[in-house]
């Protein structure tokens, strides 16, 4: 064994890889994370396709260290997976801190390898907001146009659900996995939400509730989020892995630089770094940009040229703006009784009754129902100053009876909440470091209290000591980063068109929830697995017509 | 309640063992290049041998258990027999042994395996073991409480057994299934 203190140092891995460009590949595919892995794998076979990412190939028998990590309290959240440093220096302004280090991990497998793997469909409103909520542009594309999409990506991920949601979206056939079952705490939760009529279901999971396509079902590890060492939760190496198996070549460590481009608007070339030093140039004929929220723009304004003084992409100005993140809402306490929590990291049960209510003043949200509330007891031994019967008597204590909440509200598109490249601040390569201007209005906020409320009805109506609630004031980001790079029918108006095609750029796409024009209140990765799919078809189609 | 060879088997199950991170092995690998090929960390008592490593860390288990934990010594030892492999980590453990060890020698005359209890615990306290954050690369007491207290702390508490101990038969880092977190309280 290696202690947590080890893992993710590939150095001896480093000089003995190939890092040059494939000769004559069909697709450049920027970023190795779930829409990346999608796009490739769909496309490989077929078509010479390369992947780039910023970040290593982790070692998958590192992850018993990477949890050995997440529980012992000297290390913080990005250390798991070799997040921070100066390849990831960024800045923050705005009304509010973006943590951003904590909010994604740069390899292969981006940053599927620490979420917690909630999988939902958007509500078939969310694509029409602005119609229907009055808030922010309709998306240029319906439900009914990414339905098909959905069901496959539930099929890839591998997603455990079952259809008791009443408020869920039309369906066409069942989650490819049986649900996992209710928890204990959420039978006390479902007494006190039939007194209230509040409906309670199952919720969606990219975890195997059994086992999946080699992969082994979900044994209990219970730190999802960061890292599961089962694999029982989906991550991006399993696309990656199957792109590679199929034809395609990863380079890691190659983060992207620039794109160029001629003077027929077509990107020519991805411009990236590799550890000896060296830059290299990847031509291909199609490119796809799936950095995520945040690096995506910052690619886009990093490959500013002549032609495009304002960044790639960028003829509508709207690279960048209209950074969007899910908000938390919650609350918790204790009751008189054994709760039973910590035992797994993921829920099991959650409400969307009261989702598609919103308006112009009230946002989307949804509730969860937490089985992890309160101490996990391996993590709290070893941050106290006691050892011994006193320490086996707190943990006692402090174990065993909480209960908590959690919810997610939409946060409104708003231009000023944006990423952009600082002014005097560099990264390791001395590029300009994302700047994060993070602003949440006032639609937000109340929505955030009116999820409290319920919430707090729920563990009053349980019969809980309610100790916290994380309201307006103690919100934070779901680490979500959507809308910098938006769709819209319209060149002026948005990035990519319908198909998540640049209109500035006829061979490149961008597949990632930066091109989300509002956000909704789901967790977003279903959706930018689905994207990614039609990504890869409108790939494929311009690619066989030649165009 | 009593530890078995079976909840040393967990923890090393959830916190991995000898083999299970070859990485380790390259780092520590590295890490001799690096140095002075004549340097042998124990022959100068930078490094603690294994079989003293046991015995102090079986010593401070006493103290940092339970007393209500039968099996103490066999779980140590089997939990280390897979954690002491050539990773940096377990380098970490040897040293930090050695160190305590010198000051218990310098302290109270002996190495911490032969103090009795009450000394034992006075050496981690006067030491800073106990009101000391875990940090692998800080100060001693930051250093002891990484390598030697949340070492056997973490064995215990995310083994079955030490998770029963405080109300959690399914600890995180424990792959114990995904049946428990259905059921009521037994």
């Amino acid at each position: 064994m290696s202690g947590a203190g080890l893992a993710g140092d590939e150095r001896s891995d480093v000089d003995a890889i190939d890092r040059t460009p494939v000769p004559d590949a069909d697709v450049c595919v920027v970023g190795a994370g779930p829409a990346g892995a999608l796009v490739a794998d769909r496309l490989a076979g077929d078509r010479d396709v390369v992947i780039l990412d910023a970040g290593p190939r982790f070692d998958p028998a590192d992850r018993l260290a990477r949890q050995e990590r997440a529980i012992r309290p000297s290390y913080g959240r990005p250390d798991v997976w070799d997040v921070g440093g100066e390849r990831d220096a960024h800045e923050s302004a705005g009304d509010r801190y973006y943590p951003l280090n904590h909010a994604r991990v740069k390899g292969v497998g981006g940053s599927t390898l620490h979420w917690q793997g909630m999988v939902m469909r958007l509500h078939e409103d969310d694509f029409n907001s602005g119609s229907e909520r009055g808030v922010g542009p309709d998306w240029p594309i319906d439900y009914a146009d990414l339905r098909p999409y959905y069901a496959a990506a539930e099929r890839e991920l591998g997603v455990a659900g079952a259809s008791d949601n009443p408020y869920a979206p039309p369906r066409e056939e069942p989650h490819p996995m049986p649900p996992f079952e209710p928890s204990y705490s959420d039978s006390l939760f479902a007494e006190a939400c039939e007194s209230l009529g509040i409906d309670m279901h199952s919720v969606p999971n990219a975890r195997n509730s059994e086992p999946y396509e080699g992969r082994s079902p979900c044994v209990g590890y219970g730190t999802c989020q960061p890292v599961c060492p089962s694999g029982a939760k989906y991550d991006a190496t399993v696309h990656v892995e199957r792109a590679e198996e199929r034809g395609a070549t990863v380079i890691d460590r190659a983060p992207v630089e620039r794109l160029e481009h001629d003077g027929d608007d077509r990107v020519t070339a991805a411009v990236y770094a590799t550890p000896d030093g060296e830059r290299h140039r990847q031509t291909a004929d199609a490119f796809v940009v799936a950095a995520g929220g945040v690096e995506t723009p910052r690619l886009l304004l990093l490959s500013a040229s002549d032609r495009y003084p304002d960044g790639l992409a960028n003829g509508s100005g709207h690279v960048g703006e209209f950074f969007m993140d899910h908000l938390f809402a919650g609350a918790g306490g204790t009751l008189d009784e054994p709760t039973r929590q910590n035992h797994v990291g993921f829920y099991t049960s959650a409400c969307d009754q009261f989702y598609d209510e919103a308006d112009e003043s009230r946002a989307p949200f949804k509730l969860e129902f937490f089985n992890y509330a309160g101490p996990s007891p391996v993590e709290s031994a070893l941050s106290g100053d006691d050892w011994g019967d006193p320490l086996r008597d707190r943990l006692r204590s402090e174990y065993g009876n909480h209960v908590a909440m959690g919810g997610l509200v939409e946060q409104r598109p708003d231009a000023d909440s944006r990423v952009t490249l600082a002014g005097d601040r560099t990264d390791d390569r001395g590029n300009p470091v994302p700047r994060i201007e993070w602003t949440v209005g006032d639609r937000a906020l109340d929505t955030i209290e009116r999820a409290n409320e319920i919430q707090v009805s729920i563990l009053e109506e349980l019969g809980a000591d309610v100790e916290w609630v994380a309201g307006p004031d103690a919100t934070g980001p779901a680490y979500h980063h959507m809308g910098t790079t938006r769709m819209s029918d319209d060149p002026d108006r948005g990035v990519v068109d319908a198909d998540c095609r640049t209109h500035d750029l006829g061979n490149c796409w961008i597949a990632s929830s930066s091109v989300f024009p509002t956000s909704g209140a789901m967790n977003p990765t279903l959706t930018i697995a689905a994207l990614a799919l039609r990504v890869a078809d409108g790939v494929e189609a311009r690619l066989s017509r030649g165009t | 309640m009593e530890l078995t060879r079976r909840d040393a088997a967990a923890a090393l199950a959830a916190l991995g063992a000898s083999g299970g991170v070859a990485l380790g092995a390259r780092v520590a690998a590295d890490r001799s290049r690096d140095g002075d090929p004549g340097e042998d960390p124990e022959a100068d008592g930078t490094a603690s041998d294994d079989e003293t490593v046991r015995e102090t860390l079986t010593a401070v288990a006493s103290v940092v258990y339970p007393s209500d934990l039968a099996g103490v010594d066999a779980f140590v030892e089997t939990f280390l027999a897979g954690r002491l492999d050539d990773s940096a980590h377990a380098a970490g453990v040897r040293e930090t042994v050695a160190e305590l060890n010198h000051l218990a020698n310098s302290w109270h005359g002996a190495p911490v395996a032969d103090l009795d209890a009450a000394d034992r615990d006075r050496l981690l306290r006067e030491v800073g073991a106990d009101a000391a954050d875990e940090d692998p690369d800080g100060t001693t007491a930051e250093r002891v409480r990484y390598y030697v207290v949340n070492e056997l702390l973490l064995a215990l508490y995310a083994s079955p057994t030490g998770g029963e101990l405080v109300g959690i038969e399914n600890p995180q880092g424990h792959p114990g299934g995904a049946e428990s977190y259905q059921r009521g309280p037994p």
